[in-house]
């Protein structure tokens, strides 16, 4: 049964490394990332949020959803950690 | 767990230290739109501020000062802010967290109120951070007791 489990992960290994060969260079100008949304970002960021911090703009306005996401995780970590922990004597 | 330092010095720094790490976690989220940090970051040194004073005094010296009512309340009042504002353009008629029609209740063109929205969310994460922070931080170093320290 060790040994299937170190053939499964060793092939799952050699998958994963032969598909990050599909993967653009690293800072490759024309990769999809930098030729779509990175330039509209840079370029409108500051005239249609007013914030000249583009990774504020993004990050709470853009890309809004995401961030409120993460709130509602730190608040639910916050209530469980409660729920689990807290006794009154 | 937490004693009670007989140490004057800690106690002493710690007290005179705190209200400008408060200071400084309120600049940093403030400051978000033009530097680095925001209300995750400033929520963060808010919450350090008290842990600290949890550190040199003890959890009662903490509960003191910022009961577990009233922090409970800021652990919801983060994540009512964000999705509130998300909510009141959702009323204003446009898509929800659209910061950009905020200007029909707010005295400023599409641009800065895009800037005051995320200002507003800014604020509600840092709630919601600095109370859920300091909630885990005295549920974990006190088995969810929070009896360390004597009343005073």
């Amino acid at each position: 049964m060790r040994f299937l489990t170190f053939i499964s992960i060793l092939m799952t290994t050699a998958l994963l490394a032969y598909a990050t060969l599909d993967m653009p260079d690293f800072g490759d100008p024309s990769s999809p990332a930098s030729t779509h949304v990175s330039p509209v970002y840079i370029q409108e960021a500051y005239e249609k949020t007013a914030t000249p911090n583009i990774v504020t703009a993004v990050l709470a306005d853009y890309r809004s959803y995401d961030t409120l996401g993460e709130t509602v995780v730190i608040f639910t970590a916050g209530v469980v950690c409660m729920m689990l922990l807290r006794r009154e004597k | 767990m937490i004693r009670d330092f007989e140490g004057v010095i800690i106690k002493t720094v710690c007290r005179a230290v705190t209200p400008f790490i408060q200071l400084y976690g309120l600049y940093v989220i403030a400051h978000g739109h033009y530097s680095p940090g925001g209300g995750f970051q400033g929520g963060c040194i808010l919450a350090a501020s008290l842990i600290l004073m949890a550190l040199a005094y003890d959890i009662k010296e903490v509960k003191k000062q910022l009961s577990e009512k009233l922090n409970t309340i800021f652990c919801s009042l983060g994540v009512i802010i964000y999705a509130g504002i998300g909510l009141l353009c959702l009323i204003l008629g446009a898509n929800y967290l659209d910061y950009g029609i905020l200007y029909k209740i707010l005295p400023v063109d599409a641009a800065h109120a895009r800037s005051l929205g995320i200002l507003g969310v800014e604020i509600g994460v840092g709630f919601t951070v600095m109370a859920v922070m300091i909630s885990i931080f005295l549920n974990i170093a006190s088995g969810g007791q929070h009896e360390e320290g004597e009343e005073r």
